[in-house]
């Protein structure tokens, strides 16, 4: 009760902060598309936060293959904030917006081999380091401990409930028989989504990067699973794509139902990447535009910006709260459908 | 849009930090909490079935004890039926067995005084049969005093020898 009244108090106190903030010379209108996309694109320095209207951001590193014959480069992308550096620039429009590219011979601009350590590969390093730490130091503790003898107890015991979740809930039940092959894998895919995902929802430096709402992390995940499900695939998920039990004139001459079926080995990671890109994306684009009404309505006076402020502050609670439940949702999902498709794969043939 | 065409960089750094990431994860990772947690939990089974088999055998042992305990006491009431009986007969065959002694030991005694009265009979007739020769002597040698009477007695023996 006491924690409630805090809150409350907090927020009637919120307007006030916003008069006492409110400068006219720091007015400046929000730019939307670029507030919007600037927090959930890939970008070649990590913004942090601005003070006093200088942005505070940390450089990292650029590694380029030049297609014009200039070789490998490795430069801080902070040279290219003032603009060219050895040749290159980050485009402002076009095709290649935001993105590292050189000037042709006719002044065109070419998109080098872009290796550079971005944000969201700075995102993903730091995320998977984490993701080693925490799930090396829980088989530390089984490998120091007899399991047999004593049940783990705090962040081990949160890991061992995830992970024997995940084996139990989704793999056992989705891939059958031989899923202890594959639980290496769905287990590496599920806690590497989940953990992406939350650090994600985390608003400051070490997190914040929009990992798994970028499409290629997603497409990388999905044709993980595609060859894990293809590969491993035995003779009767093939007959069955290639010669499936329908009438032969669905087969032969036009072979309808194979074609169906082979678009259907496609469509299947397809789906993966789409749905999980499409609701971490949407998530953030969900919680920054709630974040977003605080600024667009600075310029409509105390109590407006107060009120909505207040309501923005509890609709971003709730939308956080949202994306917490949506990141282990997508993780599960994920796992979940990916074990469904190497278990369809794995099918034996009806015994009739 | 950019944000739907993936980065080729982007796309390499993914594969290759996925790819190590799984690999350390699937090596040293997951199977060594999977298979202790998998060892524990088949330990716990292990153990409820070995108290739910404990129990069944306890429960088994109360019924075979009650059961030992009622074999006992038939065993005995029908060894002591048995007792009882070997008992009477006994008796019984003690009670005939000394009726026989008796009556042989009874024949016997009739039989040895039969034979004692025979031999004292005997002897009471060789007695008497001496006696009288004595007697019989006495009164020859009375008569035998005169001497035709020795002539006439001698007389007749040999008479009595011819004949």
């Amino acid at each position: 009760m006491k924690t409630w009244r805090l809150i409350f108090i907090f927020l009637l106190l919120l307007p006030l902060c916003a008069v006492a903030q409110e400068a006219p010379d720091t007015e400046v209108d929000l730019d939307m598309d670029e507030y919007l996309y600037g927090h959930v694109r890939d970008s070649y320095e990590w913004h942090i936060t601005t003070v006093n209207g200088k942005p505070v951001s940390i450089p990292l590193p650029v590694i380029v293959i030049s297609k014009t014959g200039k070789g490998l480069r490795v430069f801080s992308s902070k040279h290219l904030e003032e603009g060219e550096y050895q040749g290159f620039r980050i485009a402002e429009s076009g095709k290649y917006e935001n993105k590292i590219v050189e000037a042709g011979p006719d002044g065109s601009e070419i998109r080098p081999w872009d290796f550079s350590i971005t944000k969201n590969v700075l995102g993903l390093l730091i995320n998977s380091a984490l993701l080693l730490f925490i799930v090396l130091g829980t088989a530390r503790w089984y490998r120091r401990h007899d399991a047999t003898q004593e049940a783990p107890k705090g962040g081990v015991g949160i890991m061992e409930m995830l992970v024997t979740m995940v084996e139990d809930d989704i793999i056992k039940d989705c891939v059958g028989e031989d899923y202890r092959k594959y639980s290496p894998y769905l287990l590496t895919a599920f806690f590497f989504i989940f953990i992406n995902n939350l650090m994600g929802i985390v608003p400051f430096f070490p997190g914040g990067a929009n990992v798994t709402g970028n499409i290629a992390v997603t497409l990388v995940l999905a044709l993980f699973t595609f060859f894990t499900v293809n590969i491993f695939g035995n003779k009767h998920y093939w007959k069955d794509i290639l010669w499936p039990d329908v009438p032969t004139w669905l087969k032969v001459p036009v072979p309808l139902m194979p074609a169906i079926e082979i678009i259907g080995m496609f469509t299947k990671p397809f789906s993966l990447m789409v749905r999980l890109f499409a609701n971490i994306l949407a998530g953030h684009f969900m919680i920054l535009g709630v974040v977003a009404v605080i600024f667009l309505t600075a310029k409509m006076g105390a109590a407006v910006n107060g009120g909505l402020s207040a309501v923005a502050v509890i609709l971003g609670v709730f939308m956080d709260c949202l994306e917490l439940l949506v990141a282990f949702i997508q993780a599960y999902v994920f796992t979940m459908l990916s074990a469904v498709f190497i278990g369809l794969s794995r099918q034996k043939a009806e015994t009739d | 849009m950019s944000l739907i065409t993936p980065d080729f960089g982007l796309l390499v750094w993914m594969t290759l930090i996925f790819g190590i990431v799984f690999f350390v994860l699937a090596k040293w990772g997951f199977p060594m909490i999977i298979d202790s947690v998998q060892k524990r939990a088949d330990r716990i089974n292990d153990s409820i079935r070995q108290a739910r088999e404990a129990e069944e055998k306890l429960r088994n042992l109360a019924s075979e004890q009650a059961a030992i305990v009622e074999d006992a006491r038939k065993e005995q009431s029908r060894i002591l039926k048995e007792a009882a009986n070997a008992r009477d007969k006994m008796v019984e065959q003690a009670k005939v067995q000394a009726q026989d002694e008796a009556s042989k030991i009874l024949e016997q005694a009739r039989v040895q005084i039969a034979a004692e009265k025979e031999s004292a009979l005997r002897d009471i007739r060789k007695e008497v049969a001496l006696l009288s020769v004595n007697v019989a002597e006495k009164v020859l040698r009375k008569e035998l005093d005169s001497g035709n009477e020795q002539d006439g007695l001698v007389g007749r023996f040999i008479d009595e020898l011819r004949s």
